[in-house]
């Protein structure tokens, strides 16, 4: 049965949970590229990689073991550790 | 002319009794029947279907048969009523003669209304509707603690989730309206209901008893004095410690003994965390946002005690502010963490107020002065010390305010090797460890163990930014 909760705020944000603000610029952040391990998303990351690369952005390059399961948690944690934002590859 | 109402249920002897009545009173009266069980009882007469105890939620019923006169003429006003048969009672309500084969009186039975745990769903079903609260639906396989987490509710620790059915049976610790709006919260200053403060309290652990004394510490919270905007804000350790003086303490078991100032005892430890997440949902005040300390102290999850004001020999902390020992208070402290002082020797007042004296010195730092206030919590063991020698609270304020003129030569800039320091121009004077009324002692903790604690405030106690408030407890 669904649980109904009594909002404790003072309801000035939107219900429902919010994604986290995006970053106004990625001057000076770490930006991890994370390949789920489907073909081709290897190539898609490397072109990234290359275009933050001429902007003098710092990358990060990880992998998934595989694209059927969701990341393991170290992966998780190693990526939020040393990024501030991520990039995924979803697609073949 | 008059109305009437007659609530019935099947399943109560003392209505099957009447049943034989109330074809004769749908003849003679303007009466309208409720039944809360059977809507074919009673056979033969028109009944209305009060098996949702609508009816007999919003008329209070409490027993069955009941039978309620109406006056009709400025609305519908309830005159009188009257519970179970009493045959004297019934005619004079209705101006009848019941000569019929009856008892002269029967009690009745209990309302279904109050079958037990019936009345609090009939109050989420019946009366939550105007509660004024966003309601969020909790999907299925979602968890409902972590729903609380990620919607970033929480202090850290798990929240007990606000369902209406808690959320109203909290309202029921307070006559206030859930409605009333009890002051702006900082740092949003978001206008803050009394139902807003009761939803934080079903999270923080409250029982509905405690509610007085949170609606309280939130009221003090908010007077200007206590400068909650700046407590939160602040780079300094601080944050609001409770003190409840007064029998509502006792009444609701709070914890002044033992560990006084520690873990284990839920109203210590929840009336303190429904304060803090007061601030955090309603006001906004979350760590790196607003609240910009440095380091915090634990006691921002929670530091609410109760005074132990039993056998003491003082005055309580209230009576001091000029209430009565009767009556219960909350008082709120900008307050750092516990310092502890040890003194197992002293058996002399004069002894033991230059230990607190050396403790109290070093406070905040050794050169800080007239800065931040302080608690001295006393426990029973060094307040015998006090006692034997009959020495009132007076008397050891006095007496540590003169152990504490300290010298400006050891307080200026570079004194000691120790950059931190007043200006040059004190070096020539005495400067009192606090300012005046801001050394405060209150009695609390177990009765073993020759230990007191210091709190020490926020740096910008006073005048300039917070002074300890205390109000009443109301219901």
């Amino acid at each position: 049965m669904t649980m109904v909760l009594m909002d404790p705020t003072a309801e000035l944000n939107p219900d429902g949970r919010m994604p986290l603000p995006k970053p106004k610029s990625l001057n000076g952040l770490t930006v991890g590229l994370l390949n789920i391990s489907k073909p081709r998303g290897d190539i898609f990351l490397d072109r990234i990689d290359d275009l933050l690369g001429q902007k003098g952005i710092q990358t990060k390059r990880y992998s998934k073991p595989t694209f059927t399961r969701i990341a393991p948690t170290e992966l998780k944690q190693q990526i939020a550790t040393e990024c501030d934002v991520v990039i995924e590859a979803l697609a073949d | 002319m008059s109305q009437y109402v007659l609530v019935v249920k099947e399943d109560c002897e003392t209505c099957r009794l009447l049943a034989s009545l109330t074809k004769r009173l749908i003849d003679e009266l303007d009466i309208t029947i409720y039944s809360q069980d059977n809507p074919e009882f009673p056979a033969g007469v028109p009944v209305i279907d009060d098996t949702e105890l609508e009816y007999s939620f919003n008329h209070r019923l409490e027993t069955v048969p009941t039978l309620l006169k109406f006056e009709n003429e400025s609305g519908l006003t309830e005159l009188e009523r009257t519970e179970g048969w009493d045959r004297n009672e019934w005619q004079r309500l209705t101006g009848l003669n019941f000569l019929e084969d009856l008892p002269a009186f029967r009690p009745g039975c209990g309302s279904k209304t109050l079958d037990p745990g019936m009345l609090d769903q009939l109050a989420v079903k019946f009366g939550s509707a105007d509660l004024e609260a966003r309601r969020l639906a909790i999907e299925d396989g979602e968890d409902e603690i972590e729903a609380c987490y990620d919607r970033g509710w929480s202090d850290g620790l798990p929240l007990v989730p606000p369902t209406e059915l808690r959320v109203v049976k909290m309202l029921q610790g307070t006559r206030r309206a859930p409605s009333e709006i009890i002051g702006n919260v900082p740092p949003d200053y978001a206008p803050c209901s009394v139902l807003k403060v009761a939803v934080n309290a079903v999270m923080a652990g409250c029982k509905p008893e405690y509610m007085p004394v949170v609606l309280a510490a939130v009221e003090a919270a908010l007077l200007d004095e206590f400068c909650m905007h700046g407590l939160l804000a602040t780079t300094y350790f601080s944050g609001p410690m409770v003190v409840v003086n007064g029998p509502i303490s006792r009444a609701i078991g709070m914890n002044s003994k033992g560990n006084a100032l520690g873990q284990g005892n839920r109203a210590n430890a929840t009336i303190g965390r429904a304060l803090q997440l007061v601030i955090r949902n309603v006001g906004g005040g979350k760590p790196q946002g607003v609240d910009r300390a440095a380091l915090g102290n634990p006691g921002k999850y929670t530091f609410c005690f109760a005074e132990d004001e039993t056998n003491s020999c003082w005055d309580s902390y209230s009576v001091e502010k000029g209430f009565d020992s009767q009556d219960s208070t909350v008082t709120l402290f900008a307050a750092d963490g516990v310092q502890g002082i040890v003194d197992q020797k002293s058996r002399t007042p004069e002894s033991l107020c230059r230990s607190f004296a050396a403790g109290l010195r070093v406070a905040s730092h050794p050169k800080m002065v007239m800065a931040a206030d302080a608690f001295l919590v006393i426990t029973p063991e060094h307040e015998r010390v006090f006692r034997d020698a009959e020495w009132s609270k007076t008397r050891v304020k006095a007496e540590l305010e003169s152990l504490l003129q300290i010298d400006g030569a050891e307080l200026v800039m570079g004194a000691g090797g120790i950059a931190e320091g007043l200006p040059d121009k004190f070096a020539d004077k005495v400067v009192p460890k606090f300012r005046a009324g801001g050394l405060n002692i209150v009695r609390a903790g177990g009765g073993a163990g020759m230990f007191s604690a210091i709190i020490a405030g926020w740096g910008a106690s006073g005048s300039m930014g917070s002074v300890p408030v205390t109000v009443k407890v109301g219901h």
